[in-house]
Protein backbone atom coordinates (compact mmCIF):
# COMPACT_ATOMS: atom_id res chain seq x y z
CA UNK A 1 0.00 0.00 0.00
CA UNK A 2 1.64 3.55 -0.47
CA UNK A 3 1.39 6.54 1.61
CA UNK A 4 -0.38 9.09 0.44
CA UNK A 5 1.63 12.58 0.49
CA UNK A 6 0.52 14.15 4.15
CA UNK A 7 1.26 17.28 4.76
CA UNK A 8 4.54 18.55 5.57
CA UNK A 9 4.66 18.89 9.55
CA UNK A 10 8.50 20.80 9.98
CA UNK A 11 7.05 24.15 9.09
CA UNK A 12 5.12 25.76 11.75
CA UNK A 13 1.99 27.36 9.80
CA UNK A 14 1.63 23.89 7.72
CA UNK A 15 -1.67 22.39 7.62
CA UNK A 16 -2.29 19.50 9.28
CA UNK A 17 -4.53 16.12 7.55
CA UNK A 18 -6.90 15.31 8.85
CA UNK A 19 -7.75 18.37 10.77
CA UNK A 20 -11.25 20.14 12.27
CA UNK A 21 -11.55 23.58 11.32
CA UNK A 22 -15.02 24.23 12.69
CA UNK A 23 -16.89 22.87 15.78
CA UNK A 24 -20.38 23.51 16.70
CA UNK A 25 -21.81 22.33 20.45
CA UNK A 26 -25.35 22.61 20.89
CA UNK A 27 -27.16 21.46 24.43
CA UNK A 28 -23.89 19.30 24.95
CA UNK A 29 -23.13 18.90 28.46
CA UNK A 30 -21.97 22.18 29.96
CA UNK A 31 -21.62 23.97 26.38
CA UNK A 32 -25.14 25.26 25.75
CA UNK A 33 -23.68 27.22 22.53
CA UNK A 34 -20.38 27.08 21.18
CA UNK A 35 -18.57 27.70 18.20
CA UNK A 36 -15.56 27.18 17.34
CA UNK A 37 -13.80 29.03 14.02
CA UNK A 38 -10.22 26.83 13.47
CA UNK A 39 -7.27 26.89 11.46
CA UNK A 40 -6.20 23.32 10.34
CA UNK A 41 -3.34 23.12 13.05
CA UNK A 42 -3.60 21.66 16.22
CA UNK A 43 -5.27 22.98 19.13
CA UNK A 44 -3.56 24.08 22.59
CA UNK A 45 -7.04 24.55 24.71
CA UNK A 46 -6.33 25.99 27.80
CA UNK A 47 -9.28 26.83 31.12
CA UNK A 48 -9.85 26.42 34.76
CA UNK A 49 -10.91 22.99 36.10
CA UNK A 50 -14.71 22.54 35.39
CA UNK A 51 -14.97 24.89 32.16
CA UNK A 52 -15.41 21.62 29.67
CA UNK A 53 -12.02 20.77 28.16
CA UNK A 54 -12.45 17.32 28.29
CA UNK A 55 -16.37 17.91 26.85
CA UNK A 56 -15.31 19.41 24.05
CA UNK A 57 -12.50 16.76 23.15
CA UNK A 58 -15.82 13.92 24.16
CA UNK A 59 -17.47 15.73 21.68
CA UNK A 60 -14.89 15.23 18.84
CA UNK A 61 -14.72 11.55 19.60
CA UNK A 62 -18.73 11.05 19.17
CA UNK A 63 -17.23 12.01 15.55
CA UNK A 64 -17.03 8.70 15.36
CA UNK A 65 -18.87 5.16 15.88
CA UNK A 66 -19.21 4.44 19.64
CA UNK A 67 -19.91 6.01 22.53
CA UNK A 68 -16.95 8.08 22.69
CA UNK A 69 -14.35 8.80 25.48
CA UNK A 70 -16.53 8.83 28.47
CA UNK A 71 -18.73 5.87 27.11
CA UNK A 72 -21.50 7.88 28.19
CA UNK A 73 -24.82 7.17 28.03
CA UNK A 74 -26.81 8.97 25.56
CA UNK A 75 -28.51 11.14 28.09
CA UNK A 76 -25.77 11.91 30.14
CA UNK A 77 -24.52 14.38 27.31
CA UNK A 78 -27.90 16.48 27.41
CA UNK A 79 -27.14 19.73 28.74
CA UNK A 80 -29.11 20.98 32.05
CA UNK A 81 -31.33 23.28 30.31
CA UNK A 82 -31.61 21.01 27.00
CA UNK A 83 -34.47 18.96 25.33
CA UNK A 84 -31.72 17.64 22.83
CA UNK A 85 -27.66 18.20 21.84
CA UNK A 86 -26.54 18.73 18.36
CA UNK A 87 -22.70 18.14 17.24
CA UNK A 88 -20.92 19.81 14.10
CA UNK A 89 -17.99 19.89 12.35
CA UNK A 90 -16.12 20.72 9.14
CA UNK A 91 -13.54 18.49 8.64
CA UNK A 92 -10.15 18.82 6.16
CA UNK A 93 -9.52 15.19 5.49
CA UNK A 94 -7.29 13.28 2.74
CA UNK A 95 -10.48 12.95 0.46
CA UNK A 96 -11.22 16.78 1.07
CA UNK A 97 -13.61 18.72 2.97
CA UNK A 98 -16.98 17.28 4.85
CA UNK A 99 -19.40 18.16 7.18
CA UNK A 100 -19.81 15.73 9.54
CA UNK A 101 -22.94 16.23 12.15
CA UNK A 102 -24.25 13.73 15.10
CA UNK A 103 -27.08 14.81 17.55
CA UNK A 104 -29.64 13.11 19.96
CA UNK A 105 -32.75 12.12 18.30
CA UNK A 106 -35.68 11.43 20.25
CA UNK A 107 -38.26 8.72 19.01
CA UNK A 108 -41.34 6.75 19.47
CA UNK A 109 -39.54 3.84 21.16
CA UNK A 110 -36.42 6.23 23.12
CA UNK A 111 -33.53 8.02 22.04
CA UNK A 112 -31.06 7.06 19.40
CA UNK A 113 -27.89 9.20 17.94
CA UNK A 114 -27.74 9.80 14.33
CA UNK A 115 -25.13 10.98 12.13
CA UNK A 116 -25.02 12.87 8.87
CA UNK A 117 -22.60 13.49 5.99
CA UNK A 118 -22.21 16.47 4.01
CA UNK A 119 -25.99 17.63 5.10
CA UNK A 120 -27.19 14.08 3.70
CA UNK A 121 -29.80 11.85 4.70
CA UNK A 122 -29.44 10.87 8.68
CA UNK A 123 -28.05 7.84 9.31
CA UNK A 124 -26.94 5.29 12.68
CA UNK A 125 -23.64 6.43 13.90
CA UNK A 126 -21.92 3.32 12.12
CA UNK A 127 -21.86 5.05 8.93
CA UNK A 128 -19.35 7.60 10.45
CA UNK A 129 -16.94 4.48 10.13
CA UNK A 130 -13.96 5.85 8.95
CA UNK A 131 -14.28 8.88 8.37
CA UNK A 132 -12.39 10.75 11.25
CA UNK A 133 -9.73 8.30 13.21
CA UNK A 134 -9.20 9.55 16.19
CA UNK A 135 -6.95 8.35 19.21
CA UNK A 136 -7.37 9.83 22.91
CA UNK A 137 -5.04 9.53 25.64
CA UNK A 138 -7.43 10.87 28.87
CA UNK A 139 -6.64 10.69 33.03
CA UNK A 140 -9.58 7.95 33.26
CA UNK A 141 -7.17 5.74 31.20
CA UNK A 142 -4.12 6.32 34.12
CA UNK A 143 -5.46 2.99 35.52
CA UNK A 144 -5.34 1.16 32.16
CA UNK A 145 -3.11 -1.32 33.36
CA UNK A 146 -3.89 -1.96 37.04
CA UNK A 147 -7.76 -2.35 36.46
CA UNK A 148 -9.93 -5.12 34.90
CA UNK A 149 -8.87 -6.82 31.37
CA UNK A 150 -12.08 -5.17 29.97
CA UNK A 151 -10.96 -1.51 29.33
CA UNK A 152 -7.58 -2.70 27.81
CA UNK A 153 -9.23 -5.32 25.62
CA UNK A 154 -11.66 -2.16 24.78
CA UNK A 155 -8.21 -0.03 24.27
CA UNK A 156 -6.55 -2.94 21.80
CA UNK A 157 -9.93 -2.72 19.69
CA UNK A 158 -9.42 0.77 19.17
CA UNK A 159 -5.70 0.69 18.37
CA UNK A 160 -7.03 -2.26 15.61
CA UNK A 161 -10.23 -0.34 14.66
CA UNK A 162 -7.53 2.42 13.62
CA UNK A 163 -5.54 0.57 11.24
CA UNK A 164 -8.32 -1.56 10.27
CA UNK A 165 -12.04 0.24 10.01
CA UNK A 166 -13.90 -2.76 9.51
CA UNK A 167 -12.62 -4.30 12.92
CA UNK A 168 -16.11 -2.28 14.04
CA UNK A 169 -18.16 -3.85 12.17
CA UNK A 170 -16.70 -7.47 13.28
CA UNK A 171 -17.07 -6.89 16.67
CA UNK A 172 -20.59 -5.66 16.53
CA UNK A 173 -21.49 -8.83 15.12
CA UNK A 174 -19.53 -11.08 16.91
CA UNK A 175 -21.05 -9.62 20.35
CA UNK A 176 -24.40 -9.66 18.93
CA UNK A 177 -24.42 -13.41 18.14
CA UNK A 178 -22.78 -14.08 21.35
CA UNK A 179 -26.17 -11.99 23.31
CA UNK A 180 -28.30 -14.22 20.33
CA UNK A 181 -26.00 -17.55 21.85
CA UNK A 182 -26.74 -16.65 25.65
CA UNK A 183 -30.24 -15.64 25.02
CA UNK A 184 -31.35 -19.39 23.25
CA UNK A 185 -29.13 -21.04 26.32
CA UNK A 186 -30.59 -19.14 29.69
CA UNK A 187 -34.26 -19.21 27.87
CA UNK A 188 -33.53 -23.13 28.07
CA UNK A 189 -33.66 -23.59 24.46
CA UNK A 190 -31.51 -26.35 22.74
CA UNK A 191 -32.26 -26.03 19.50
CA UNK A 192 -29.22 -27.84 18.24
CA UNK A 193 -29.69 -25.86 14.60
CA UNK A 194 -30.05 -22.63 15.67
CA UNK A 195 -27.03 -22.50 18.02
CA UNK A 196 -24.56 -24.49 15.22
CA UNK A 197 -25.97 -21.33 12.84
CA UNK A 198 -24.76 -18.68 15.84
CA UNK A 199 -21.47 -20.90 16.80
CA UNK A 200 -20.31 -20.96 13.42
CA UNK A 201 -21.09 -17.24 12.99
CA UNK A 202 -18.91 -16.72 16.47
CA UNK A 203 -16.17 -19.17 15.21
CA UNK A 204 -15.49 -16.92 11.84
CA UNK A 205 -15.96 -13.84 13.26
CA UNK A 206 -13.72 -14.87 16.39
CA UNK A 207 -10.61 -16.33 14.37
CA UNK A 208 -11.18 -12.24 12.42
CA UNK A 209 -10.77 -10.42 15.54
CA UNK A 210 -8.09 -12.71 16.97
CA UNK A 211 -6.25 -12.07 13.77
CA UNK A 212 -6.57 -8.83 13.18
CA UNK A 213 -5.42 -8.03 16.80
CA UNK A 214 -2.25 -10.05 16.44
CA UNK A 215 -1.56 -8.30 12.84
CA UNK A 216 -1.94 -4.60 14.75
CA UNK A 217 0.10 -5.93 17.60
CA UNK A 218 2.76 -7.04 15.62
CA UNK A 219 2.82 -3.69 13.30
CA UNK A 220 2.77 -1.50 16.61
CA UNK A 221 5.29 -3.85 18.59
CA UNK A 222 8.02 -3.14 15.97
CA UNK A 223 7.35 0.35 15.77
CA UNK A 224 7.91 0.64 19.46
CA UNK A 225 10.50 -1.51 20.00
CA UNK A 226 12.37 1.56 17.97
CA UNK A 227 11.33 3.74 21.05
CA UNK A 228 14.82 5.34 22.36
CA UNK A 229 13.75 9.00 23.79
CA UNK A 230 12.43 9.43 27.09
CA UNK A 231 9.44 7.25 26.46
CA UNK A 232 10.44 3.98 27.53
CA UNK A 233 9.87 1.04 25.11
CA UNK A 234 7.22 -0.93 25.73
CA UNK A 235 6.45 -5.29 24.88
CA UNK A 236 3.02 -5.77 23.94
CA UNK A 237 1.65 -9.71 23.75
CA UNK A 238 -1.99 -10.71 23.77
CA UNK A 239 -3.43 -13.13 26.35
CA UNK A 240 -5.74 -14.79 24.94
CA UNK A 241 -6.32 -18.80 23.74
CA UNK A 242 -7.59 -17.65 20.25
CA UNK A 243 -4.43 -15.11 19.83
CA UNK A 244 -2.12 -17.66 21.13
CA UNK A 245 -3.56 -20.82 18.51
CA UNK A 246 -3.22 -18.31 15.43
CA UNK A 247 1.17 -18.53 15.84
CA UNK A 248 0.83 -21.93 15.53
CA UNK A 249 -2.01 -23.80 13.69
CA UNK A 250 -3.91 -22.47 10.70
CA UNK A 251 -7.04 -20.08 10.97
CA UNK A 252 -9.36 -22.43 9.26
CA UNK A 253 -8.35 -25.21 12.10
CA UNK A 254 -8.56 -22.88 14.89
CA UNK A 255 -11.76 -21.42 13.74
CA UNK A 256 -13.51 -25.17 13.66
CA UNK A 257 -12.34 -25.98 17.21
CA UNK A 258 -13.47 -23.15 18.65
CA UNK A 259 -16.94 -23.50 17.01
CA UNK A 260 -16.71 -27.43 18.52
CA UNK A 261 -15.40 -25.91 22.00
CA UNK A 262 -18.57 -23.71 21.87
CA UNK A 263 -21.04 -26.49 20.80
CA UNK A 264 -19.31 -28.54 23.89
CA UNK A 265 -19.77 -25.84 26.42
CA UNK A 266 -23.67 -25.13 25.71
CA UNK A 267 -24.47 -26.46 29.41
CA UNK A 268 -21.89 -24.66 31.28
CA UNK A 269 -21.98 -21.44 29.64
CA UNK A 270 -26.22 -21.97 30.21
CA UNK A 271 -25.38 -22.48 34.06
CA UNK A 272 -22.83 -19.61 33.90
CA UNK A 273 -24.80 -17.34 32.24
CA UNK A 274 -22.00 -16.20 30.01
CA UNK A 275 -19.86 -17.03 27.18
CA UNK A 276 -16.58 -19.05 28.83
CA UNK A 277 -14.06 -19.22 25.98
CA UNK A 278 -13.55 -16.39 23.00
CA UNK A 279 -11.51 -13.28 22.23
CA UNK A 280 -13.81 -10.88 24.10
CA UNK A 281 -12.28 -12.66 26.99
CA UNK A 282 -8.63 -11.63 25.67
CA UNK A 283 -6.30 -9.15 27.16
CA UNK A 284 -3.12 -6.89 26.35
CA UNK A 285 -0.30 -7.79 28.43
CA UNK A 286 2.41 -4.23 28.57
CA UNK A 287 5.72 -4.50 29.59
CA UNK A 288 9.01 -2.41 29.79
CA UNK A 289 11.12 -3.94 27.39
CA UNK A 290 14.48 -2.71 29.26
CA UNK A 291 13.45 -4.66 32.47
CA UNK A 292 11.15 -7.18 31.32
CA UNK A 293 8.50 -6.29 34.50
CA UNK A 294 5.41 -5.85 33.75
CA UNK A 295 3.41 -2.14 33.10
CA UNK A 296 1.01 -2.47 36.49
CA UNK A 297 4.39 -2.53 38.78
CA UNK A 298 5.58 0.69 37.52
CA UNK A 299 4.84 4.43 39.42
CA UNK A 300 1.59 6.16 38.14
CA UNK A 301 4.28 8.75 36.35
CA UNK A 302 5.95 5.75 34.11
CA UNK A 303 2.76 3.64 33.43
CA UNK A 304 1.65 7.53 32.08
CA UNK A 305 4.88 8.22 29.77
CA UNK A 306 4.41 3.79 28.78
CA UNK A 307 0.76 5.08 27.51
CA UNK A 308 2.05 7.70 25.72
CA UNK A 309 4.73 5.78 23.89
CA UNK A 310 1.91 3.40 22.82
CA UNK A 311 -0.12 6.34 21.37
CA UNK A 312 2.73 8.07 19.66
CA UNK A 313 4.10 4.55 18.06
CA UNK A 314 0.05 3.83 17.05
CA UNK A 315 0.21 7.55 15.44
CA UNK A 316 3.47 6.34 13.62
CA UNK A 317 2.09 3.22 12.24
CA UNK A 318 -1.47 4.78 11.38
CA UNK A 319 0.23 7.53 9.47
CA UNK A 320 2.35 5.64 7.53
CA UNK A 321 -0.54 3.49 6.01
CA UNK A 322 -1.88 6.64 5.28
CA UNK A 323 -4.98 6.69 8.07
CA UNK A 324 -3.43 9.41 10.56
CA UNK A 325 -5.86 9.99 13.44
CA UNK A 326 -6.57 13.34 14.76
CA UNK A 327 -5.03 12.78 18.67
CA UNK A 328 -7.22 13.71 21.43
CA UNK A 329 -4.37 14.93 24.90
CA UNK A 330 -6.40 15.39 27.75
CA UNK A 331 -4.46 16.90 30.36
CA UNK A 332 -1.60 15.40 29.26
CA UNK A 333 1.28 18.00 29.81
CA UNK A 334 0.14 18.20 33.64
CA UNK A 335 1.47 14.88 34.77
CA UNK A 336 5.12 14.92 32.50
CA UNK A 337 8.86 16.34 34.01
CA UNK A 338 9.93 19.53 31.32
CA UNK A 339 11.91 16.95 29.64
CA UNK A 340 10.07 14.59 28.49
CA UNK A 341 7.01 17.63 27.91
CA UNK A 342 9.70 19.20 25.41
CA UNK A 343 10.06 15.72 23.79
CA UNK A 344 6.06 14.83 23.44
CA UNK A 345 5.69 18.56 22.04
CA UNK A 346 8.67 17.64 18.85
CA UNK A 347 6.71 14.04 18.18
CA UNK A 348 3.24 15.89 17.77
CA UNK A 349 4.71 18.41 15.46
CA UNK A 350 6.09 15.75 13.51
CA UNK A 351 2.23 14.21 13.38
CA UNK A 352 0.40 14.60 9.92
CA UNK A 353 -2.91 14.92 11.68
CA UNK A 354 -4.23 17.65 13.96
CA UNK A 355 -3.19 17.19 17.62
CA UNK A 356 -5.71 18.54 20.78
CA UNK A 357 -4.11 19.27 23.83
CA UNK A 358 -5.35 20.70 27.16
CA UNK A 359 -3.95 21.88 30.56
CA UNK A 360 -5.09 24.82 33.28
CA UNK A 361 -2.27 26.83 32.17
CA UNK A 362 -0.55 28.38 29.35
CA UNK A 363 3.10 27.83 31.18
CA UNK A 364 2.85 24.16 30.40
CA UNK A 365 2.63 24.27 26.69
CA UNK A 366 5.94 26.98 26.45
CA UNK A 367 7.51 25.69 22.69
CA UNK A 368 4.20 24.86 20.68
CA UNK A 369 3.49 28.21 19.76
CA UNK A 370 5.13 27.41 16.01
CA UNK A 371 2.44 24.70 15.53
CA UNK A 372 -0.51 24.89 17.78
CA UNK A 373 -3.06 27.56 18.00
CA UNK A 374 -3.70 28.56 21.46
CA UNK A 375 -7.22 28.77 22.39
CA UNK A 376 -8.67 30.01 26.18
CA UNK A 377 -11.85 28.35 27.30
CA UNK A 378 -14.19 30.24 29.81
CA UNK A 379 -17.17 30.14 31.11
CA UNK A 380 -18.85 32.33 28.75
CA UNK A 381 -17.11 31.54 25.57
CA UNK A 382 -13.72 31.43 23.76
CA UNK A 383 -10.89 33.69 22.31
CA UNK A 384 -7.48 32.83 20.58
CA UNK A 385 -4.54 33.18 22.65
CA UNK A 386 -0.96 33.56 22.14
CA UNK A 387 1.20 30.50 22.77
CA UNK A 388 4.72 30.58 23.98
CA UNK A 389 7.87 29.77 21.71
CA UNK B 1 -43.91 10.39 24.57
CA UNK B 2 -46.66 10.25 22.26
CA UNK B 3 -47.25 13.83 20.37
CA UNK B 4 -50.82 14.74 19.87
CA UNK B 5 -51.88 16.90 16.74
CA UNK B 6 -52.43 20.04 18.13
CA UNK B 7 -56.42 21.12 18.31
CA UNK B 8 -56.93 17.75 16.92
CA UNK B 9 -58.98 15.31 18.10
CA UNK B 10 -61.03 12.34 17.44
CA UNK B 11 -60.36 10.71 13.52
CA UNK B 12 -57.69 12.94 12.55
CA UNK B 13 -55.87 11.95 16.11
CA UNK B 14 -55.66 8.70 14.79
CA UNK B 15 -54.90 9.10 11.44
CA UNK B 16 -51.99 11.06 12.84
CA UNK B 17 -51.37 8.00 15.12
CA UNK B 18 -51.61 5.55 12.40
CA UNK B 19 -49.50 7.53 9.57
CA UNK B 20 -46.56 7.76 12.68
CA UNK B 21 -46.28 4.59 12.84
CA UNK B 22 -45.19 4.15 9.41
CA UNK B 23 -41.61 3.13 8.48
CA UNK B 24 -39.54 6.29 7.82
CA UNK B 25 -42.75 8.86 9.45
CA UNK B 26 -42.09 10.32 12.53
CA UNK B 27 -45.02 12.17 14.28
CA UNK B 28 -44.10 15.48 12.80
CA UNK B 29 -44.13 14.35 9.29
CA UNK B 30 -47.22 12.39 10.06
CA UNK B 31 -48.60 15.44 11.03
CA UNK B 32 -47.81 17.46 7.91
CA UNK B 33 -49.12 14.64 5.68
CA UNK B 34 -52.15 14.32 7.29
CA UNK B 35 -52.80 18.09 7.00
CA UNK B 36 -51.94 17.88 3.46
CA UNK B 37 -54.39 15.00 2.77
CA UNK B 38 -57.10 16.96 4.32
CA UNK B 39 -56.54 20.10 2.96
CA UNK B 40 -56.39 18.35 -0.89
CA UNK B 41 -59.23 16.33 -0.30
CA UNK B 42 -60.01 15.04 -4.09
CA UNK B 43 -56.47 14.71 -5.11
CA UNK B 44 -54.58 13.18 -2.14
CA UNK B 45 -57.32 11.81 -0.07
CA UNK B 46 -59.68 10.54 -2.22
CA UNK B 47 -57.58 8.62 -3.85
CA UNK B 48 -55.16 7.39 -0.82
CA UNK B 49 -58.66 5.80 0.77
CA UNK B 50 -59.96 4.16 -2.30
CA UNK B 51 -56.48 2.83 -3.19
CA UNK B 52 -55.53 1.50 0.56
CA UNK B 53 -59.18 -0.19 0.47
CA UNK B 54 -59.22 -1.95 -2.27
CA UNK B 55 -55.45 -3.00 -1.52
CA UNK B 56 -57.33 -4.44 1.52
CA UNK B 57 -59.89 -6.46 0.25
CA UNK B 58 -57.77 -8.08 -3.22
CA UNK B 59 -54.25 -8.08 -2.16
CA UNK B 60 -53.40 -11.31 0.16
CA UNK B 61 -49.85 -13.59 0.72
CA UNK B 62 -49.30 -15.98 -1.66
CA UNK B 63 -50.19 -19.58 0.50
CA UNK B 64 -47.39 -21.10 -1.56
CA UNK B 65 -44.40 -18.57 -1.51
CA UNK B 66 -45.90 -15.82 0.85
CA UNK B 67 -45.68 -13.11 -1.53
CA UNK B 68 -48.51 -10.42 -2.09
CA UNK B 69 -50.86 -10.33 -4.82
CA UNK B 70 -54.29 -10.36 -5.91
CA UNK B 71 -54.40 -13.87 -6.53
CA UNK B 72 -53.59 -16.92 -4.53
CA UNK B 73 -51.36 -18.58 -5.91
CA UNK B 74 -50.12 -15.46 -6.88
CA UNK B 75 -49.12 -14.96 -10.66
CA UNK B 76 -45.35 -16.21 -10.43
CA UNK B 77 -46.15 -19.11 -8.67
CA UNK B 78 -48.64 -19.86 -11.41
CA UNK B 79 -46.18 -18.31 -14.33
CA UNK B 80 -45.78 -21.48 -16.42
CA UNK B 81 -42.70 -19.26 -18.01
CA UNK B 82 -40.35 -20.21 -14.81
CA UNK B 83 -38.57 -22.36 -13.50
CA UNK B 84 -40.20 -23.76 -10.16
CA UNK B 85 -37.40 -26.48 -9.68
CA UNK B 86 -35.51 -23.00 -8.61
CA UNK B 87 -36.42 -21.84 -5.81
CA UNK B 88 -34.91 -17.93 -4.10
CA UNK B 89 -35.36 -17.77 -0.19
CA UNK B 90 -35.61 -13.89 0.91
CA UNK B 91 -36.40 -12.67 4.03
CA UNK B 92 -39.05 -9.97 3.24
CA UNK B 93 -41.59 -9.13 -0.11
CA UNK B 94 -39.58 -6.46 -0.05
CA UNK B 95 -36.23 -8.24 -1.11
CA UNK B 96 -38.55 -10.47 -3.70
CA UNK B 97 -39.70 -7.35 -5.05
CA UNK B 98 -36.03 -6.14 -5.55
CA UNK B 99 -35.45 -8.75 -7.34
CA UNK B 100 -38.43 -9.14 -9.45
CA UNK B 101 -37.44 -5.04 -10.15
CA UNK B 102 -33.93 -6.64 -11.61
CA UNK B 103 -35.15 -8.43 -14.05
CA UNK B 104 -33.02 -11.37 -12.52
CA UNK B 105 -34.25 -14.18 -11.87
CA UNK B 106 -36.43 -16.49 -13.69
CA UNK B 107 -37.19 -19.12 -11.09
CA UNK B 108 -39.63 -19.31 -7.97
CA UNK B 109 -39.84 -18.16 -4.42
CA UNK B 110 -40.04 -18.17 -1.04
CA UNK B 111 -40.64 -15.56 1.35
CA UNK B 112 -39.77 -16.47 5.30
CA UNK B 113 -40.98 -13.04 6.29
CA UNK B 114 -37.86 -12.40 8.55
CA UNK B 115 -34.79 -14.22 10.24
CA UNK B 116 -34.18 -15.61 13.36
CA UNK B 117 -33.18 -13.37 16.31
CA UNK B 118 -33.51 -14.73 19.76
CA UNK B 119 -33.16 -11.13 21.39
CA UNK B 120 -36.28 -10.28 18.87
CA UNK B 121 -37.89 -13.93 20.00
CA UNK B 122 -37.74 -14.82 16.84
CA UNK B 123 -37.67 -18.54 16.29
CA UNK B 124 -38.09 -20.81 13.24
CA UNK B 125 -41.80 -21.24 14.14
CA UNK B 126 -42.53 -17.91 13.54
CA UNK B 127 -40.68 -17.82 9.73
CA UNK B 128 -42.46 -19.70 6.81
CA UNK B 129 -39.51 -22.15 7.31
CA UNK B 130 -41.63 -25.43 7.81
CA UNK B 131 -43.85 -25.06 4.45
CA UNK B 132 -39.93 -24.40 3.00
CA UNK B 133 -38.91 -27.75 3.79
CA UNK B 134 -42.29 -29.28 2.61
CA UNK B 135 -42.31 -27.71 -0.70
CA UNK B 136 -38.73 -29.49 -1.10
CA UNK B 137 -39.97 -32.65 0.27
CA UNK B 138 -41.71 -32.66 -2.19
CA UNK B 139 -39.25 -33.59 -4.43
CA UNK B 140 -40.17 -30.82 -7.58
CA UNK B 141 -37.16 -28.63 -6.12
CA UNK B 142 -33.63 -28.88 -7.68
CA UNK B 143 -32.05 -25.90 -6.07
CA UNK B 144 -32.81 -23.33 -3.23
CA UNK B 145 -31.03 -20.12 -3.25
CA UNK B 146 -30.31 -18.39 0.08
CA UNK B 147 -30.76 -14.52 -0.78
CA UNK B 148 -30.75 -13.39 2.71
CA UNK B 149 -29.07 -10.33 4.13
CA UNK B 150 -25.45 -9.88 5.02
CA UNK B 151 -26.33 -8.78 8.87
CA UNK B 152 -25.70 -10.98 11.34
CA UNK B 153 -29.35 -12.54 12.08
CA UNK B 154 -29.39 -13.22 8.44
CA UNK B 155 -26.26 -14.83 7.67
CA UNK B 156 -27.14 -16.91 10.97
CA UNK B 157 -30.56 -18.09 9.27
CA UNK B 158 -29.12 -19.03 5.92
CA UNK B 159 -26.54 -20.80 8.11
CA UNK B 160 -29.52 -22.60 9.65
CA UNK B 161 -31.51 -22.88 6.83
CA UNK B 162 -28.48 -24.77 4.59
CA UNK B 163 -27.94 -27.22 7.85
CA UNK B 164 -31.84 -27.96 7.31
CA UNK B 165 -31.65 -28.81 3.88
CA UNK B 166 -28.77 -30.66 3.70
CA UNK B 167 -30.82 -33.49 4.27
CA UNK B 168 -32.33 -33.34 0.83
CA UNK B 169 -30.76 -34.12 -2.34
CA UNK B 170 -30.88 -30.38 -3.71
CA UNK B 171 -28.46 -27.66 -4.39
CA UNK B 172 -28.06 -25.20 -1.86
CA UNK B 173 -26.33 -21.89 -2.94
CA UNK B 174 -25.84 -18.60 -1.75
CA UNK B 175 -25.59 -14.59 -3.32
CA UNK B 176 -21.72 -14.28 -4.50
CA UNK B 177 -19.75 -11.96 -2.56
CA UNK B 178 -20.41 -8.53 -3.45
CA UNK B 179 -22.93 -8.15 -1.63
CA UNK B 180 -21.78 -5.61 0.83
CA UNK B 181 -22.17 -6.24 4.66
CA UNK B 182 -24.73 -5.29 6.39
CA UNK B 183 -26.17 -4.41 2.67
CA UNK B 184 -30.06 -5.29 2.40
CA UNK B 185 -31.04 -6.49 -0.98
CA UNK B 186 -34.02 -3.70 -1.01
CA UNK B 187 -31.38 -1.04 -1.13
CA UNK B 188 -29.10 -2.61 -3.90
CA UNK B 189 -28.57 -1.54 -7.50
CA UNK B 190 -29.98 -3.78 -10.09
CA UNK B 191 -26.41 -4.86 -11.53
CA UNK B 192 -25.11 -5.82 -8.32
CA UNK B 193 -28.16 -8.15 -7.64
CA UNK B 194 -28.37 -9.55 -11.02
CA UNK B 195 -24.57 -10.38 -10.93
CA UNK B 196 -24.80 -11.73 -7.14
CA UNK B 197 -27.66 -14.04 -8.12
CA UNK B 198 -25.85 -15.04 -11.37
CA UNK B 199 -22.43 -15.86 -9.70
CA UNK B 200 -24.72 -17.77 -6.78
CA UNK B 201 -22.78 -20.59 -5.20
ZN1 LIG C 1 -46.53 -17.36 -4.91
Amino acid sequence: MSTPEAAPSTSGSAPRCPALVRLSLAGFRNHARLELRLEPRSVVLIGPNGVGKTNLLEAISLLAPGRGLRRAGLGELLGPAATAWAIGATLQGLAGVREVATALEATGRGDRRVATLDGGVRRGPVSLAGVLPLLWLTPAMDRLFVEGAGNRRRFLDRLVYGLDPAHAERLQAYDRALRERLTLLRAGRRDPAWLTALEARLAADGVAIAAARVATVERLGAALAAEDGPFPAADLALVGEMEAALATTPALAVEEGFATRLARNRATDAEAGTTTVGPHRSDLAVSYRARGTPARLASTGEQKALLIAILLGQARVASAAGLAPVLLLDEVAAHLDEARRRALFDRLAAHPGQVWLTGTEAALFAGTAATCQGIALAGDGWRMVDLLP
Amino acid sequence: MRSKGAGAAGPIERLVDALARLPGLGPRSARRAALALLRHRESLLDPLALAIEDTRRSVHACRRCGNLDTTDPCRICTDATRDAGLVCVVEHVADLWAIERAGAWRGHYHVLGGTLSALSQVGPEQLAVAPLLARVATGDVREVVLALNVTVDGQTTAHYLAEQLAAFPISVTRLAQGVPLGGELDHLDDGTLTAALRQRR
